[in-house]
C-alpha cells in the first residue's frame, strides 16, 4: 500500500513545493553552468563556417530554442492529460506554469531564425515551411495562454487548457505537413533553403551542450513560476500560511 | 440515437429560420468581405482571378468563425444545454446535430452563393465548381473544428474575440489545401492531391472534433 | 588579444545580426526570471496580509 502512496505523494501541492524549489535550483545552477560552456564554446572553439563564416554561431541559440519551444509544447500537453485523466491539479499548474517559458522559447526561435535569414537568405522573413510552422505553434501557445488568463475558475482554466493543448498536439503534425505541402508547391519563392552545411562535430557537441542548457534553464524557471502559482492557489490554506518566508 | 441526431438537427433548423437575420448576416459577411477586395486591391482583372481563391477562402473561414459565437450560446442561455448534457444519447451525437445544423445554415448558403461572386472575379466555370466543391468538403470541416473553440470559450467574456485566437491556427490547414486546390485546378496542376486531404482532414474533424467538443462541453457547463 | 577584441564583436561583418540574436536572447532568459521573482514576491505580499488580516480578526 505504501508504495502507490508514494506515488500519489508529490501530487499534493504542499508536498511537491519544497521538491520544486530543489529542483528550480538544482536546474538553475547546471543552466548556468552549461550557458557558460555552451556559449564559450560556440565562439571561441567552433571554427568558422566555410561558407558562412560567423554569421552561423546563431545555430548555437536558434536551434536549441526551437527544439525546446516544440518540446515544451509535448511535456504541456503531457501534463494536461495527466491532469485531465487523474484530476490532480498539481499537473494543470505545471502546465499552465510552462506555456509563457514556451511561448518565449518560440519568440526566440522566431527572432534568431529572422536574424539568420536575413545575412544567408536576404530576408527578415520567409514563408518557409519550418518557420510558418514556428508562428503557429506561437499561435497555439499565445491561444493557450489567453484562454487560461480570461477564465477565472482555475478548475474550468485547467481542464479547458487542457482539452485546448491536447486538441493542439493532434494538430501539430498535420499543421507541419500542410504548410511543409503548401510551401513546397509554391517554390516560386527562389530562395533556395540553406540545410546547414553538415555539422563538424565540435560544432554539433556546442549546440547539444546549449540544447541541454536551455532545457535545464527551462526546467528551472517552470519549477519556480509553478511554485509561484500554488502559492497563489493555496493561499487561504494552512500550510501556506505556515511557510517560513511569510513574514508574520 | 439517431432519432435524437434527427430531433437535434430539425430543432436548430426551426430555431434558425424563426430568427432568420442570423442566416443572412453571416451570409452578407461573407459578400462584403470578399467584394471589398477588389476595391482595395483595383479592379484589375488578371490580378483578380489570380487572388480569387485566397480571398474567397479566408473570407469563408472569417464567416463560419463569426457564426461560432452562436452555436451553443442561446442553449447555454436558457438551460436547454443543461437538458442536452443530461441526456442518454452520447454528447457527442448531440454536437454532431448541432454543427450539422449550424453548417446547413451558415456554410451551405456560401457555397451555393460562390458562383455569383466567382462572377465579380471573373472566374471561368471551370475554376468556380472547383471552388464550391472545396468550399462543400471545407466549410463543415470549419465548423466541426470550430465548435471546440466555442465549446471551450462558453460564457466567457470576450469570448468572440478568444474564439478567434484559439481557432484560427486549427483552421490553416483547411485553408491551405481548400485555396490550394482552387489554385492548382486554376493554373492546371490539378488539385486531386489537395482535395483527397481536404476530405480527410473533413472525416478527420467529423469523427475527433465532436468528442473533443463533447468534453469541452462537459467541462464549461460545470 | 587587443585586435581580438575588435576582431571578435565585429563577427567577421555579422556583428549585427550575431549579436542581435544572442543580446536578445539574452535579454529575454534574464527578464523572465525576474518576472518570475516579482510574481512570487506578490504572491507572497499577498499571504502575509491574509494571515495579518485572519489573526487580527482571531484576536
Amino acid at each position: 500500500m505504501s508504495g502507490r502512496l508514494s506515488f500519489y505523494r508529490f501530487s499534493s501541492p504542499a508536498a511537491f513545493y519544497p521538491l520544486a524549489g530543489t529542483i528550480g535550483k538544482v536546474s538553475a545552477l547546471i543552466a548556468v553552468v552549461l550557458l557558460a560552456i555552451g556559449l564559450y564554446m560556440s565562439f571561441f572553439v567552433a571554427p568558422t563556417d566555410y561558407k558562412q563564416g560567423e554569421g552561423y554561431r546563431i545555430i548555437f541559440i536558434h536551434v536549441p530554442s526551437a527544439w525546446m519551444s516544440m518540446f515544451i509544447y509535448l511535456v504541456m500537453a503531457f501534463w494536461a492529460g495527466i491532469g485531465l485523466v487523474f484530476n490532480t491539479r498539481l499537473s494543470s499548474m505545471m502546465a499552465q506554469a510552462l506555456a509563457p517559458t514556451g511561448a518565449i522559447m518560440t519568440f526566440i526561435a522566431l527572432w534568431t531564425g529572422a536574424f539568420w535569414g536575413k545575412p544567408m537568405w536576404g530576408a527578415w522573413w520567409v514563408w518557409d515551411a519550418r518557420l510558418t510552422s514556428e508562428l503557429i505553434l506561437f499561435f497555439l501557445y499565445i491561444g493557450f495562454i489567453a484562454l487560461q488568463g480570461s477564465i477565472d475558475d482555475t478548475r474550468r482554466a485547467d481542464r479547458a487548457g487542457a482539452v485546448l493543448l491536447l486538441v493542439g498536439v493532434v494538430n501539430i503534425p498535420i499543421i507541419y505537413f500542410s504548410v511543409k505541402w503548401w510551401n513546397t508547391l509554391h517554390q516560386g519563392a527562389t530562395v533556395s533553403v540553406t540545410e546547414g552545411s553538415s555539422m563538424s562535430t565540435i560544432m554539433l557537441q556546442a549546440m547539444l551542450i546549449m540544447t541541454f542548457a536551455f532545457w535545464a534553464y527551462s526546467v528551472a524557471v517552470a519549477m519556480y513560476r509553478v511554485r509561484s502559482i500554488i502559492l497563489e492557489r493555496e493561499k487561504d490554506t494552512r500550510w501556506v500560511s505556515e511557510l517560513p518566508e511569510v513574514r508574520r | 440515437m439517431f432519432s435524437a441526431f434527427r430531433i437535434i438537427v430539425a430543432r436548430d433548423l426551426l430555431l434558425a429560420m424563426r430568427r432568420r437575420s442570423d442566416v443572412l448576416t453571416t451570409l452578407f459577411f461573407f459578400v462584403i468581405v470578399v467584394s471589398l477586395f477588389p476595391l482595395g486591391i483595383g479592379p484589375e482583372l488578371n490580378t483578380l482571378r489570380l487572388i480569387a481563391p485566397g480571398v474567397f477562402w479566408v473570407a469563408a473561414l472569417l464567416a463560419s468563425m463569426l457564426a461560432l459565437e452562436k452555436l451553443f450560446f442561446v442553449d447555454y442561455q436558457d438551460g436547454s444545454l443543461e437538458q442536452m448534457l443530461l441526456a442518454p444519447q452520447p454528447l457527442s451525437i448531440l454536437v454532431l446535430g448541432k454543427v450539422l445544423a449550424h453548417w446547413l445554415v451558415t456554410g451551405l448558403p456560401l457555397v451555393l452563393l460562390s458562383p455569383l461572386l466567382g462572377l465579380q472575379y471573373d472566374l471561368s466555370t471551370a475554376t468556380i465548381t472547383v471552388m464550391m466543391f472545396t468550399l462543400l468538403i471545407g466549410t463543415p470541416a470549419l465548423s466541426l473544428i470550430g465548435a471546440i473553440g466555442a465549446a471551450l470559450t462558453l460564457g466567457i467574456r470576450g469570448g468572440g474575440v478568444l474564439v478567434s485566437l484559439l481557432v484560427l491556427p486549427l483552421y490553416i490547414p483547411v485553408l491551405i489545401f481548400g485555396a490550394g486546390a482552387v489554385e492548382a485546378e486554376a493554373s492546371g496542376l490539378g488539385g486531386s492531391g489537395h482535395l483527397s486531404m481536404l476530405g480527410a482532414i473533413l472525416l478527420l474533424s467529423a469523427l475527433a472534433a465532436p468528442l473533443a467538443t463533447a468534453a469541452a462541453l462537459r467541462i464549461s457547463a460545470e | 588579444m587587443k585586435g581580438g577584441i575588435s576582431e571578435f564583436f565585429a563577427m567577421g561583418g555579422y556583428a549585427l545580426y550575431v549579436w542581435g540574436s544572442f543580446g536578445a536572447t539574452a535579454l529575454l532568459m534574464i527578464a523572465e526570471p525576474l518576472l518570475v521573482r516579482q510574481r512570487r514576491k506578490a504572491a507572497l505580499q499577498r499571504i502575509s496580509r491574509l494571515v495579518r488580516i485572519k489573526s487580527e480578526q482571531q484576536s
